[in-house]
């Protein structure tokens, strides 16, 4: 059962085509990691699916939606965390859950009753109060992921979750990512740490515009004859 | 006298003591990584040395000045790169660079030959506004203009985040040149293995420098016996692997989990110990620890 699926996905800006006839499934409940060298037309490609952008032309349906007819449709189903900006720094964490929650038309006594539960999930109810300006980077990460799927969408799109977040930090929250599919919610995320890459049931990789690739990880090492997904990504994002 | 002296050094912000009494010694030309999880203080570390900020007690020199007192002189002889990207959205590539060059009293002309390499491959994007650049070359458009007054010290914080592998190695080529010039380049980064190409690395922690050495130093002091394991179920060998009672900890690592051994554990028993939780090619060997591994262990046993 496929919850996202391309055909000839194709977006351009003026004369600069950023995605290029993309075509490719992903399924429900799995890790799908959406891998790509910088500027290979990733985030563009993950906004179209999010709705926030329409395709030039190509066919995209998403959680059973065409995108492109129905990007509101769209928009209630998924969850988003970009890449920059993802949690208003002045307001508290309770705020910011609140806020998020009532876009997507949560009523308050269900927003109230699942706040307190996420809080308690993440142990971060000493955290309520606190501003998120003054929250550590692995912190707000975890924080933002959560406020994503706070209602709950089928598929969560994660824009490079884990940039500049420690060793530590980013072990722990991709944790919560496998807690997160282990409910049966698809999750749709980039990286640039290969060592993540690994940790996806599926893998594409994008190289200008175009998926160069598109396999699990066992089976992607095996085809380019690499010991990591690390030599997979160089050989084929590196220019010879 | 080395490139970057601070001597106990305390900074507080508020009532948090973002560095608690710090001491570091930087030579001339050296390539220095600072590792620590987020909120160990490498930002108001690299702020200071920037000029940016005072300390509350303790002294900071950079090429032998007072980072408080002679900020004036130290300026010139600086690059900082902050971590978060701080050109001109609004100004082109070429726009950029211009601008931190004249705010320098220098000219892009007199000094090409210093950014040459970087700039090249942004040239035929000159035009494009600053905010259009994917993220690798904002981060090159970055250290060019960081570059462009010719400083002797550099202050790179977190110069490779959201910069894709292959721009990263690009980036990493750049800094081992600049150092062969005689640069003194200061870098933090998230990536452990760009940590392994310093010449040394401090690692910090709750405003402190829990050790500053070379990273073979580094390994072969903080790291323990590491044993990689795989089998058919990995999300579920992580979490039966921390269950185990021959195991300390245990990280995921990739297309393998690291697990640190208890005295006395053996390979053989914790092999048949997950054969029997329903595990199968189960493939479990000691393998040498690496910085990615002590940092875990330090950081995350706090």
């Amino acid at each position: 059962m496929n919850v996202i699926t391309t055909e000839s996905l194709t977006k351009r800006f003026g004369s600069f085509t950023a995605v290029d006839r993309v075509s490719f499934e992903v399924r429900r409940g799995e890790i799908f990691g959406f891998l790509g060298a910088n500027g290979a037309g990733k985030t563009t490609a993950m906004r179209v699916l999010c709705g926030l952008s329409k395709p030039t032309s190509g066919k995209v349906i998403v959680a059973g939606h065409d995108v492109a007819a129905h990007p509101e449709r769209v928009k209630r189903r998924v969850g988003y965390m970009s890449q920059r900006f993802s949690l208003y720094e002045e307001l508290k964490v309770w705020e910011n859950i609140r806020l998020y929650a009532g876009v997507y038309g949560m009523r308050p006594a269900e927003i109230a009753r699942k706040c307190d539960a996420l809080l308690r999930e993440l142990h971060f109810e000493e955290g309520r109060d606190k501003l998120v300006r003054s929250l550590p980077t692995g912190w707000k990460q975890k924080l933002a992921f959560s406020v994503a799927i706070f209602h709950e969408p089928e598929i969560v799109f994660l824009d490079e979750p884990t940039g500049g977040v420690d060793p530590v930090a980013r072990r722990q929250f991709w944790e919560l990512i496998y807690r997160t599919a282990d409910r049966g919610v698809t999750v749709f995320v980039t990286t640039h740490y290969m060592d993540e890459a690994e940790y996806c049931d599926r893998v594409s990789i994008m190289v200008d515009g175009r998926i160069a690739a598109l396999d699990s990880p066992r089976n992607l090492k095996e085809r380019f004859s690499a010991g990591s997904m690390d030599e997979v990504f160089r050989k084929l994002a590196r220019p010879t | 006298m080395g490139a970057i002296e601070v001597e106990r050094v305390v900074k507080r912000h508020g009532t948090v003591e973002a560095l608690r009494g710090v001491s570091l010694s930087v030579e001339r030309g050296e390539l220095f990584g600072v590792i620590g999880p987020d909120g160990a203080g490498k930002t108001t570390l690299f702020r200071l040395l920037a000029t940016l900020t005072t300390a509350d007690s303790g002294r900071a020199l950079v090429e032998g000045l007072d980072a408080a007192r002679e900020y004036r002189r130290i300026r010139p002889r600086v690059g900082y790169m902050p971590g978060r990207f701080s050109l001109y959205p609004d100004l082109t590539v070429e726009e950029n660079l211009r601008l931190f060059a004249t705010v320098f009293h220098a000219t892009v002309e007199e000094n090409y030959a210093l950014v040459k390499d970087i700039y090249e491959p942004l040239h035929p994007f000159r035009r494009r506004r600053a905010a259009a650049l994917s993220g690798g070359m904002k981060q090159k458009l970055a250290l060019c203009c960081t570059l462009i007054h010719e400083p002797s010290v550099l202050l790179l914080d977190e110069p490779t985040t959201g910069v894709d592998p292959v721009s990263r190695e690009d980036l990493w080529d750049i800094l081992c040149r600049l150092k062969q010039r005689g640069i003194t380049i200061m870098v933090s980064t998230p990536y452990m293995d760009e940590a392994k190409l310093c010449d040394r690395v401090a690692l910090m922690q709750e405003g402190r420098f829990l050790d500053v050495a070379t990273p073979r130093e580094i390994v072969a002091r903080h790291g323990r016996t590491t044993w990689a394991a795989r089998s058919d179920k990995m999300s579920r060998l992580l979490v039966d692997l921390r269950a185990n009672p021959a195991v300390e900890c245990c990280f995921a690592f990739g297309d393998a989990h690291h697990a640190t051994p208890r005295a006395g554990a053996s390979i053989a028993r914790l092999r048949s110990d997950m054969e029997v939780a329903g595990h199968r090619e189960v493939d479990i060997r000691e393998i040498e620890p690496g910085i990615e591994d002590c940092f875990i262990r330090v950081a995350g046993h706090s």
